[in-house]
């Protein structure tokens, strides 16, 4: 795994979205593609109180990268500092080989360009000492970056 | 290498215009943040993080736009600003000199840079500045009034130091005031409770301790019983009461009738919950904050429940209180000079409103007036003709109930204009269409804010227009000098830089352009002040549980209960609110936030639905008075009163140009026939949701 972990705080959450939309505008992701996805169930009653499931998934940026190793022109890439996995986008030929082979096929096909795109952490942000636009503009601060703990 | 900055300015998606700090890339807006030296320390709604998609968006009105079919019919004609502009100032002159200046109307969302709107109409000559109000919070606005002589603002939410927050009528985490999340948030951290009294689970509700599922309409009957709890079992702060209150004796005899067991036929709640929860509230003074509300325009007696939270905040002793609902400060208050107002340009104008604000109803607050009964004076001449109505950022269309019967209405009008960013079926339906820039690629003039620690903020332009769009001062400095030929005063009015608007503002007060250049905004105090309150502004100087200004103008303000109808079998009350990623109708078509919802659904009882053969996910119809709105899916949960049919608002666009909007969902405010004659006596507002709809599988 890299050295970050990216955590959502579930009592803060209020399901508003706005991580999902400032990874797309920072990003400029194209319309049906999301990079960072958070998921909330419907409401269901619980005790007298709704109860609503929440969760925000991105790239695990694993320590053994299967879509690295599949890569075949090595534009998917570890950065061994911190190990952020991230895509030169001009080394990607989109074969897609990195989606079949991510368990939980979490790089996306981009029609537009053909080739893959994928969370990096917002790496130009983090290289600047800031963290992932999710985070810093979460509207209740529930997600939170940083280093793990030893 | 590509040049990069960043602009402190300020939101303009909702109304709340959150502080925001913009990322340029290249002379673009690249990245939107809340401005990380304000309390939202960088955290933005979905809404604020989609406004670089709004600029970008070309299915807004890029262009002027002057009307050649009939009204309603969508065939344009393009025009340059120059003869958009001549052709509004000579329709405003030729107006004006036959039915004088009182014939122009005006309406706006509010907000903090309503001086420069204000200002125009006073130059014109004409009383009738209005805003959105009425389709919104008036009747909390009145409710204040009525209590603590003084408008609704000038209290603060002291959330972070509250041991106990009530929302009623404000879903506080789904109307996103982004700072306001953040300290009901910090405050819950610490263990604050929260109780949500609602109709439907909101997320709200989702973090509450408390959740309370009223029969609609019967918010009053809760609060009453509550009331009749505090007095009757000795739990209200007596030395407070004794202090600031008036008119406690009759409070006490009016609500000794209201017992829970009373409220429980009403509100459906249990009275053994009624009762633990007036303990609870107990155990929590002086520091709760029982909500008294935001859109309010709901109920006949909306005034009455708002009034309620505001007398159940003065028995358990917190208004004017650290924890509670402190006394917010202006500038004066610590000893600074506010802005200096544009509308004091000119002098204020003799002649009475059109909608009767001020002299037919003398209890209501002047300011915004009452919109819809300025419609009233277009449609039939009393007191006197109006004729011309400029809209700008305001879509009565879709704000108020009964499209239809609104336009009716409006035909008596020579000139209809829209100033307007995104299209709206106002818009549509206006004789000329002037593009407003988006917040990002347009200055505003400074705002004072009040509060704990009162601040001046300023907008600035993050980038140019991409499309030929003006900034209001633009527009209407615009129009001020070409309609100083026949109107000098006028002149006082055509600044030609946005830079001499601030400097006029700022004479005075200490502070300067340049002082916004480090946060965006400028504090004029160093700490947040409590202030200890003497007396309210009340004709008694104390809170008044009876109001000495309404009962003046005859207005009953013990009002008695009446129990809402219940809907006929088979018919459901039309209930509405909000979501997170979408405002006001006009974020339907923005493409990111289209994508994150597209859509707006049919809540309904389990129960409900099973009586209807409907299961969870089916089209469904929803119609009012026979006639069809369209369209939806069912959403078949427990989370809702099974009296109640629930929509997001907003939805159910049908204009041409909005291909992502276009028969989405249905429109509740099409639901409410014969809606604009419904509204609250006592208070002002519309009672949107005193309508009932019927619902059959599609």
């Amino acid at each position: 795994m890299s050295k970050y972990r990216l955590k959502l705080d579930k009592n803060r959450c209020i399901h508003c979205k706005a991580c999902e939309v400032h990874c797309k505008s920072k990003n400029n992701t194209p319309l049906g593609i999301k990079l960072g996805v958070h998921t909330s169930s419907l409401p269901v009653m619980k005790d007298g109180v709704p109860f609503i499931k929440a969760s925000y998934q991105c790239c695990y940026h694993c320590e053994e990268p299967a879509c690295v190793d599949v890569c075949p022109t090595e534009a998917m890439k570890r950065r061994e500092s911190d190990g952020i996995v991230y895509v030169v986008q001009e080394e990607c030929i989109g074969c897609e080989a990195c989606i079949e082979a991510c368990p939980w096929h979490i790089p996306v096909f981009n029609a537009a360009t053909n080739t893959v795109l994928k969370c990096d952490f917002c790496m130009d942000r983090v290289d600047k000492g800031l963290k992932p636009a999710c985070v810093t503009a979460c509207t209740t601060h529930a997600l939170s970056f940083g280093e793990k703990q030893k | 290498m590509a040049a990069e900055e960043s602009v402190y300015s300020v939101c303009g998606m909702c109304s709340v215009r959150c502080p925001i700090l913009v990322e340029k890339r290249n002379g673009e807006a690249s990245w939107i943040m809340g401005n990380p030296h304000s309390p939202l320390k960088g955290g933005l709604c979905a809404r604020g993080a989609a406004g670089i998609a709004l600029e970008r968006d070309t299915e807004r009105p890029a262009t002027p736009l002057i009307r050649v079919g009939e009204r309603g019919e969508g065939k344009w004609r393009e025009a340059s600003w120059e003869e958009a502009l001549d052709y509004v100032a000579d329709r405003l002159k030729e107006i004006t000199a036959m039915h004088g200046a009182r014939s122009v109307l005006w309406s706006d969302r509010g907000g903090p840079f309503v001086d420069l709107h204000q200002a125009f109409m006073r130059g014109l000559g004409s009383p009738n500045y209005c805003n959105h109000d009425a389709s919104c919070a008036r009747n909390v606005q009145h409710a204040a009034l009525s209590v603590l002589g003084m408008g609704r603002k000038l209290v603060a939410y002291d959330f972070r130091n509250a041991k106990h927050i009530i929302l009623q009528t404000r879903n506080i985490l789904e109307a996103i005031n982004v700072a306001e999340c953040n300290a009901v948030m910090d405050a819950l951290d610490k263990g604050c409770k929260l109780s949500v009294i609602d109709i439907r689970s909101s997320v709200s509700a989702s973090k509450a301790s408390n959740f309370f599922m009223v029969r609609p309409g019967t918010d009053y009957a809760f609060n009453l019983a509550i009331i009749h709890e505090l007095i009757t079992k000795k739990l209200y702060q007596a030395d407070y009461v004794a202090k600031y209150v008036d008119g406690f004796d009759a409070l006490s005899a009016f609500v000794q009738p209201c017992t829970p067991e009373w409220a429980e036929k009403e509100t459906g709640i249990p009275a053994e919950r009624i009762t633990a929860f007036a303990q609870e509230l107990a155990e929590s003074a002086p520091n709760v904050i029982w909500h008294p509300g935001w859109m309010v325009a709901r109920y006949n007696d909306s005034f009455n429940v708002c009034r309620t939270a505001y007398i159940i905040n003065a028995l358990l002793g917190s208004v004017g209180v650290k924890g509670g609902l402190p006394l917010v400060n202006t500038p004066k208050d610590v000893g600074r000079k506010g802005l200096k107002k544009l509308v004091d340009l000119f002098p204020k104008p003799e002649e009475k409103r059109a909608d009767g604000v001020g002299w037919k109803h003398p209890q209501f607050d002047a300011g915004p007036g009452l919109v819809n009964l300025a419609y009233d004076a277009i449609a039939t001449g009393d007191p006197y003709p109006v004729k011309a109505y400029l809209c700008f950022r305001h879509d009565p269309l879709m704000a108020m109930p009964d499209p239809e019967a609104l336009k009716r209405k409006w035909e008596a009008l020579d000139l209809l204009v829209s100033v307007t960013f995104s299209w709206s079926d106002t818009a549509w339906h206006s004789d000329v269409v002037l593009p407003l820039s988006t917040y990002l690629s347009r200055e505003s003039i400074i705002a004072s804010k009040a509060g704990l620690k009162p601040q001046f903020f300023v907008r600035k332009r993050a980038m140019q227009p991409l499309l030929n769009t003006r900034a209001d001062w633009e527009i209407l400095c615009g129009l001020a000098a070409r309609l100083s030929d026949v109107n000098p005063e006028m002149k006082k009015l055509a600044f030609t830089s946005i830079e001499d608007i601030w400097n006029y503002q700022l004479q005075d007060t200490g502070v300067s352009v340049a002082d916004f250049a480090a946060k965006g905004f400028v504090e004029l105090a160093d700490a947040p002040l409590y202030r200890e309150v003497e007396a309210y502004p009340t004709p008694s100087g104390k809170l008044e549980m009876i109001s000495g200004k309404w009962s003046k103008a005859n207005i009953d303000t013990l009002k008695p209960y009446t129990s809402p109808a219940r809907p006929a079998p088979g018919e459901f009350r039309i209930a509405f609110g909000r979501v997170g990623v979408h405002t006001q109708g006009h974020t339907v078509n923005n493409p990111l936030l289209h994508e994150q919802m597209p859509e707006n659904v049919a809540w309904m009882h389990t129960s409900r639905a099973e009586e209807l053969g409907i299961a969870d996910g089916d089209m469904v119809e929803v119609a009012s008075a026979g006639k069809s709105a369209g369209r939806m899916k069912a959403f078949v949960t427990e989370c809702i009163h099974p009296e109640a049919l629930f929509m997001v608002h907003g939805f159910g666009h049908r204009l041409p140009v909005e291909s992502r909007a276009i028969g989405r969902g249905v429109a509740d405010h099409e639901l409410m026939p014969g809606g604009l004659e419904v509204w609250d006596r006592s208070g002002g507002g519309l009672s949107l949701q005193e309508h009932f709809v019927t619902v059959r599988k599609a």
